[in-house]
């Protein structure tokens, strides 16, 4: 019984402090590093909770994708981070007070209730107890919640639209590829067999448009 | 040294107040504001597994799950933004963004 309190405090103090430090490091790599190891314990609070699955797509989707995201934008531009930092002593007092007040309210809400005994025994779909958390998720995710499955993934669809669009952009020095130009092109345009004198070479080449 | 629900709900919220905080100390760095947002998101995960968990009901997760994506896109398309933005200004100061002020 001691052995899961031992690592729900390690899990949620490494957490916590690395929160801390994603909002107070100075350096934003720094910041992405710390998130993703707030991450990683936010995924072993998951595992001691019972919910395997969504820790290990916390660490796939967060540590993975989003945080890798994260650095190589950090990385790509060329900011000066030194200078966004001004006047973070300058709303740290307030922020402080904001901060602590919004957490006791917070706390006094967390612990001053109690559940219902008899709303644990209503629940939407109990937890099966034999099958792993993967198949019990599976389980209610393809049959009950089928519309929250699929809005799910068109929200990635647009997402993933949304970012493409909004970054690409077409340069014009960059030559780029017509399919309809390659598949008009016969093999009469593309091609001219010509006679080489001996010991003469080959003249002046006519260029391609003349020739056509 | 039971470990219950309060617990994680205490937990959530000093994850929450750390985003909101971390929201009001880098007012001038959209990064660290998107991270913030994460970790509030984050909070809420805790949230809803830890109901999830202590009620006996499955749907919290798939809930979390449904949350998880949502960051996920919202992360992608803030940092698109960003990447853009950068592009057009050269600067990615909060205060610089205000074109659309009248």
């Amino acid at each position: 019984m001691i052995l899961p309190a031992l690592f729900f405090y390690l899990f949620a103090g490494i957490c916590v402090a690395s929160a801390v430090m994603v909002i107070a490091s100075r350096n934003p790599v720094h910041s992405v590093l710390f998130l993703i190891l707030a991450f990683v314990n936010a995924s072993g609070l998951f595992v001691l909770l019972g919910a395997e699955f969504l820790a290990m797509i916390l660490v796939v989707v967060y540590v993975g994708a989003v945080a890798v995201l994260f650095l190589f934008v950090i990385m790509m531009l060329d900011v000066d981070f030194a200078e966004l930092r001004q006047g973070f002593l300058e709303y740290l007092p307030f922020g402080l007070l904001i901060g602590a007040i919004f957490l006791a309210e917070l706390l006094l809400v967390a612990g001053g209730w109690v559940i219902n005994p008899a709303l644990v025994k209503t629940a939407v779909a109990p937890i099966p107890a034999g099958i792993t958390n993967t198949e019990a998720l599976g389980l209610v995710l393809y049959t009950r919640y089928i519309h929250y499955f699929q809005i799910s993934g068109i929200v990635l669809l647009v997402a993933m639209i949304g970012a493409i669009v909004l970054t690409l952009r077409h340069k014009p020095s960059v030559k780029r590829q017509d399919i309809n130009v390659q598949n008009a092109r016969t093999k009469a345009m593309a091609m001219d067999v010509r006679k080489v004198a001996v010991g003469q070479g080959l003249q002046e080449p006519p260029s391609r448009e003349a020739a056509e | 040294m039971i470990i219950g629900l309060g617990h994680y709900l205490s937990v959530a919220a000093i994850l929450f107040t750390l985003g909101i905080l971390g929201i009001f100390l880098n007012r001038k760095n959209v990064i660290v504001i998107l991270m913030s947002i994460e970790l509030i998101l984050l909070a809420v995960n805790i949230n809803l597994v830890a109901f999830s968990s202590f009620l006996n009901d499955i749907v919290g997760q798939v809930f979390a799950l449904l949350v998880l994506t949502v960051a996920a896109a919202e992360a992608a398309i803030g940092l698109a933004v960003l990447v853009v933005y950068f592009r057009n200004r050269g600067s990615i100061a909060v205060e610089d963004i205000n074109l659309m002020k009248g």
